[in-house]
């Protein structure tokens, strides 16, 4: 079948998708959007955490045929939706990308190690911190409560958030 | 709440204030021993960095491989031909279309399978693989593979493995270990006896016994097993794979396909963890093979339930322990037998097993020691390395041991560790010396000395807040049941491969100006897993060249091995060789300089020189050359292997031997609040003491031991692989049912870190990985101990064994 | 497979007239993993995502009309008052994103005895309004509603368009056993219900029989304590003896099983635990001398 929706602004297009196919696998496999994670495609880590029509959900569990007319937000448009430019690029590194107060943060404080939970991550928190942008540390691992990481221990996703959620007050 | 604390304390060096003289990288900045970021930390939140499963080709195909439905049976027939009549299918593979008579891998012992023959030893064996043009298809086709199977009794514990009618689960062992063992279904066995511990025995005014279990947990990397195999024009191929171990892979896979090893060519693709769940092949070979065989490329995603399969598990254990002890609290002897589960295949038991067996007392000082370890050869999942592999199921009991001793003797449980403890000199049971600071009463001391956190977090004048409490969002309790304990633990971990092992790495580094800038380039096969090599390798390159900028290549075959990303090895080994190779740079550097420069300043000839902020320069600071002039175009390349110093292979009667390079200690508080009528559990605090002996990147070490105390937490509370003992067959592979922490059960993970120099050990520092995952777990369960007063010799601990149900 | 996409609710029942077999997906939490993990290959997908009344709700005279796809994140958010032991279940769902998505009609529509949003349901009272192309609408008493493990009395041309829920006339509460403290499926729940104007409660379990059930002795026995004593008017605290039998007949109710996520013998303790406690929870909260509980839902 034949799917039409919004990624990040753009309009998409993907043919041929098989009835059985998550939001997830169009995103991944077909969209070169890869960003959002495959890591438990049952819901219980939050990897692939994108935005459908502003609400976090797992594109895993959302049927390609779902999104059909609808808008979806992915780890690649955070930076373009709220990102500051800092400077030229480093095509290796990408250093200097703009990138948005949550996704900075989640570097500055060492929340990334390996990094796969991180996209999901990212789209919760930033999520999260539209809502509630002073959240105790109680709020955040409520609302990050859906989002496995392996490597970190988690303190410093933590750490990340509140310095994201800091430096969001600053600006204000 | 308060926030992890972080305190780092060295001992001795230099008071603050300028130094007087400057040496290597003693003003570079961002060189080591700073908390400089990550150079992939862009990519990675992004979502640009690429994930092996983010691979794509134009025109690629899909693996899949269908596994085995029971755990032990012989195959009747196996018939693929409606598979390979199916729309969409190019290639379906068993054992028969394997290419050469290389039929078999393995770490150390080449006994598994690439695809199953005549015979399937565990549950989710690989049979056939299928290659199509998208998922749906070979998952469609795969499922219409025909496979008779005649079942036969399965093997799961050490009665049914060892009984004199016992079925081998390998009836054609060649290996050097089969030679020693006592049975056939015994992998590896290793014995280690010092002293008389009988006769100490009869000495001990008090002796505790206890017999503990320790259960299956899965490393759950959260990027499953993927890659993509690309065939190439002369016959070869191209795998992207997120591995531990690119060199290691090579020399198991390219015989197997018949190529020689420059024909297969790897590189290392993203990463999503590894934890020991990566040192063994995976899917590798199969997506060579489809590769060949269609040439199409072939891309293979597992997906979790398949990765609950696709790779070994942590060993459960049964382990028996037996502690003697003066009336002054002295221990007098120490008797275990730990029996390790190593499932179907061999993969890394035997290091398990001389791990478990080597550090089967823990960080204490005790003479008589009589150990047993052994892993066997079973039907059920196949076991290996995960984070601390061995040493953390002794710890967890020779921990519990511990406070029993320490009940029993009347003492303090803390300060009885502490009057028991190594230190630097004491001798281990395999009889070496310990060679380099052991500060295990000093690491409990810290980890007591740290604040409680306050009692009741959960109440505040606007009423409760269950998210404090355990049962969390569940709302079981508002206080009703909860109980506060607080345990102690602490653990010893070997750093580095031992019993003898080549342990070496490799590093390129090169030179050059780019840009009228110098610039070095490190190019070294080590497998970034999330650890943060990277990280610290540019800091090495800083601090040993003098420069700002530094460019990671990415790791691939192209370059010697760098041995494994595990066994808390990297920093050690491969941070070693990246700093041996760039001295050797800056030898050749200098060289260069003197060849130039050398008659214009006297200093040249007679002045330790160093290279600084892109320049030549003395002891003193005086300025001789800039990096730009030296070099000009010319660049300056070192390719170099490094090793530690040599170790030695633990006698096989008496386990006596200098088997260890280096070891890792740390130290646990838990403090857990019991619903004890319910039975759930709420780690409130998992402080920690480590020493590293020298951080060269804090920010990554304070994640590493975060990251380690949590998993040490999993296991301890809810983390179990659930094998059926009537079929061997895995119950829960699924997030659903095989639980991780999530953020709201992790408790704060405040940490102290020590940093007393090892001065064989490059920088004088210390494995971080393992240590943090080991002592969590018996603090944990100490904590619910002294909330519960149960005895609780099993872990994971699950509601039913705290209620009595 | 095929996949339907109706645009309005006439068009869904259509459909499924047409294609009985289609199995309905809205937040696809359950279907999904289905699909996902290989375990079902349905001919059709039924998407009720473009079914706009399926996502709202009305609040009545006594009882809440609630679209079967309304999320459980919006019960939380929205209907806390008028149904308290369904917004505490509805927080105990999984995670943000599955309780952004997920929605009563589905918890019914698969019947796992293990669904969040029964014990609330039982508790409250509830009647389960479905529809058919050819046969109209009828309402199911959600105590008739569920038939056996994962069955329900659903006709196979029959979709769930709304939940019909009694507005809470007393306090509510809802409690649920997991071995995580977050996102974690109910090794047992319980769902209890004061309803003062009746003299009633009512109670539901979840996870502890193959199917949900209300503990039926165990109200029996509670109304009939509570009469006698003349509790509901002088508002004394239950003594403890009533407690401990009601919690005791709650455990008998439970016919469990045992599996990887816990024993039979385990469920039945903690169900009485979680009667205990509701029922302290609920009476305090009636007494009104209850310490104000920090928003749980």
């Amino acid at each position: 079948m034949r799917v039409n929706f919004t990624v990040n602004g753009r309009p998409q297009q993907a043919d041929d998708v098989w009835e059985g196919e998550s939001l997830l696998y169009v995103l991944r496999e077909r969209m070169g959007l890869p960003g959002s994670k495959n890591a438990c495609e049952q819901g219980e880590c939050g990897s692939c955490t994108v935005r459908l029509d502003g609400v976090p959900v797992c594109a895993c569990l959302v049927a390609a045929g779902q999104v059909e007319g609808r808008e979806v937000v992915t780890v690649e448009g955070l930076a373009e939706a709220k990102g500051r430019a800092a400077g030229p690029v480093d095509s290796q590194t990408g250093e200097g990308t703009a990138l948005s107060p949550v996704q900075q943060a989640f570097i500055d404080a060492g929340a990334v190690q390996c990094g796969f939970c991180t996209p999901g991550l990212l789209v919760a928190a930033d999520e999260m911190l539209e809502r509630n942008p002073d959240p105790s540390d109680a709020d955040i691992r409520e609302a990050l409560s859906g989002n496995l990481c392996r490597c970190t221990g988690y303190e410093k996703i933590m750490d990340a958030v509140r310095l994201a959620a800091a430096r969001q007050g600053e600006a204000v | 709440m308060p926030s992890p604390t972080l305190e780092f304390a060295r001992a001795g060096g230099a008071p603050l204030g300028t130094p007087t003289k400057i040496t290597q990288g003693s003003r570079t900045k961002g060189g080591i021993g700073e908390s400089t970021l990550r150079p992939d930390g862009t990519l990675k939140v992004t979502g640009e960095f690429a994930y092996s499963s983010d691979m794509w080709h134009e025109d690629m195909l899909w693996g899949q491989i269908l596994r085995s439905t029971v755990a032990h049976a012989e195959i009747v027939s196996l018939d693929t031909s409606e598979a390979l009549a199916t729309a969409g299918v190019y290639a379906v593979m068993t054992y028969d279309d394997l290419p050469t008579d290389v039929r078999r891998y393995g770490l150390e012992i080449q006994d598994t399978p690439v695809l199953a023959h005549g015979k399937v030893r565990h549950h989710g064996e690989p049979v056939a693989i299928v290659a199509a043009d998208h998922p749906e298809t070979a998952r469609r086709a795969a499922a219409k593979i025909k496979v008779d199977y005649r079942e036969l009794p399965v093997i799961t514990d050490e009665a049914s493995a060892t009984a004199p009618d016992a079925i081998l689960v390998h009836d054609d062992r060649d290996d050097h270990h089969s030679r020693h063992v006592p049975h056939p279904n015994i992998v590896h066995r290793q014995p280690i006896l010092r002293g008389d511990a009988a006769a100490a025995a009869e000495r001990a005014d008090f002796v505790v016994r206890g017999e503990y279990t320790f259960a299956m947990q899965d490393q759950a990397f959260l990027g499953p097993e993927s890659g993509l195999a690309v065939p190439d024009d002369d016959g070869g191929v191209h795998l992207y794979i997120a591995t531990q171990w690119l060199h290691s892979d090579l020399r198991q896979i390219a015989p197997v396909l018949g190529l020689p090893e420059s024909k297969v060519r790897m590189t290392l693709s993203g990463v999503g963890g590894a934890f020991g769940g990566r040192e063994d092949l995976s899917m590798q070979i199969h997506a060579c093979l489809l590769a060949l065989r269609t040439g199409k490329p072939v891309k293979i995603v597992y997906n979790r339930f398949e990765s609950f399969f696709g790779h070994v598990h942590r060993h459960p254990a049964e382990l028996h322990y037996e502690h003697g002890a003066t009336k002054d609290g002295k221990l007098t002897h120490v008797k275990c037998r730990i029996v390790l589960d190593g499932g179907a295949y061999a993969s890394a038991s035997p290091a398990v097993v001389g791990n478990a067996a080597s550090l089967g007392v823990g960080p204490y000082a005790v003479d008589d020691v009589d150990i047993e370890a052994l892993a066997l050869y079973t039907n059920n999942p196949p076991c290996g390395a995960m984070r601390g592999f061995g040493a953390v199921q002794a710890c967890f009991a020779y921990e519990a041991q511990m406070d029993k001793l320490a009940d029993a003797v009347g003492m303090d449980r803390v300060e009885f560790r502490q009057l028991n403890a190594m230190e630097q000199g004491t001798l281990m049971p395999t009889g070496q010396p310990v060679d380099s600071p052991a500060p295990v009463a000093e690491l409990l001391r810290r980890v007591k000395a740290m604040p409680m956190p306050p009692e009741r977090q959960w109440e505040s004048s606007e009423g409760v807040d269950v998210r404090q409490l355990p049962g969390g969002l569940s709302n079981t309790t508002h206080g009703e049941g909860v109980v506060r304990g607080v345990g102690y633990a602490v653990g010893i971990k070997n750093v580095g491969f031992s019993e003898g092992f080549d342990d070496y790495s490799t590093a390129k580094v090169r030179m050059e100006v780019v840009a009228g800038r110098p610039v070095a380039t490190v190019h070294t096969a080590m497998a970034e897993v999330g650890q943060g090599g990277v990280t610290v390798h540019a800091q090495i390159a800083r601090t040993e060249l003098g420069v700002t900028q530094v460019t990671i290549r990415p790791a691939d075959t192209q370059v010697g091995s760098a041995g494994s990303t595990s066994a808390s090895r990297q920093t050690y080994v491969t941070g070693g060789a990246v700093r041996n190779s760039c001295e050797l740079v800056r030898e050749k550097v200098l060289e260069i300089g003197r060849r130039k420069f050398g008659s214009q300043h006297p200093a040249w000839a007679t002045a330790e020189l160093l290279l600084e902020g892109g320049k030549v320069v003395t002891g003193g600071g005086e300025v001789l050359a800039d990096l730009v002039d030296v070099l000009e175009d010319e660049s300056v390349e070192v390719e170099a292997e490094w090793r530690h110093r040599p170790t030695e292979a633990f006698d096989l009667r008496t386990g006596q031997g200098n088997g260890h390079v280096q070891y890792s200690f740390a130290a646990h508080r838990a403090v857990v609040e019991v619903d004890t009528e319910l039975g759930l559990v709420k780690v409130i605090e998992l402080a920690c003491a480590q020493d590293v002996g020298k951080a060269l990147n804090p920010l990554s070490v304070l994640g590493q031991i975060q990251g380690g105390t949590l998993q040490g937490m999993g296991i301890a509370v809810m983390e179990e692989i659930i094998v059926d003992p009537e079929t061997a067959k895995v119950r829960n592979p699924s997030f659903t049912d095989y639980l991780l922490p999530t953020i709201l059960d992790t408790p704060i993970i405040p940490v102290d870190v020590l940093e007393l120099a090892d001065d064989h050990a490059p920088y004088g520092l210390r494995g971080v990985g393992e240590a943090p995952t080991l002592s969590s777990t018996p603090a944990v369960l100490a904590a619910i101990r002294d909330a519960t007063g149960l005895e609780l010799n099993r872990t994971p601990v699950r509601p039913e064994h705290l209620t009595g149900t | 497979m095929d996949f339907l996409r109706p645009a309005c609710w006439e068009e869904a029942l259509a459909a499924k007239a047409e294609h009985p077999t289609a199995v309905p997906i809205a937040g696809g939490t359950d279907v999904m993993v289905e699909i996902n993990f290989d375990h079902r290959r349905p001919e059709y997908l039924l998407d009720l995502n473009r079914v706009g009344d399926l996502y709202e709700w009305e609040v009545g005279e006594d009882s809440v009309r609630l679209g079967a796809s309304v999320s459980y994140t919006t019960i939380m958010e929205n209907l806390r008052a008028e149904l308290p032991g369904l917004a505490l279940a509805s927080h105990t769902v999984a995670s943000p994103q599955i309780r952004n998505r997920g929605g009563v009609g589905g918890n019914l529509g698969t019947a796992s005895p293990a669904g969040d949003a029964h014990p609330a349901l039982l508790a409250a009272g509830a009647e389960v309004e479905v529809q058919s192309a050819g046969r109209g609408t009828r309402r199911i008493p959600v105590d008739d509603f569920y038939t056996g493990v994962k069955r329900n009395a659903l006709a196979a041309d029959e979709l769930i368009r709304a939940v019909h829920i009694k507005k809470a006339d007393g306090p509510q509460q809802f409690s649920k056993v997991g071995t995580r403290n977050a996102m974690v499926i109910a090794v047992c729940a319980f769902g209890l219900a004061l309803h003062p104007g009746s003299r009633t409660v009512r109670t539901g379990i979840g996870s502890a029989a193959p199917t949900p059930v209300r503990a039926e002795a165990a109200e029996e026995f509670l109304n009939a304590a509570l009469e006698e004593g003349g509790f509901w008017d002088n508002g004394r605290i239950v003594p403890p003896s009533v407690a401990k039998r009601f919690a005791e007949l709650c455990s008998g109710a439970c016919n469990p099983i045992d599996d990887v996520r816990g024993t039979a013998s385990y469920r039945r303790h903690a169900v009485g635990v979680m009667a205990r406690r509701t029922l302290t929870w609920t009476w305090e909260s009636y007494r009104g001398t209850a310490a104000r509980t920090e928003g749980v839902a």
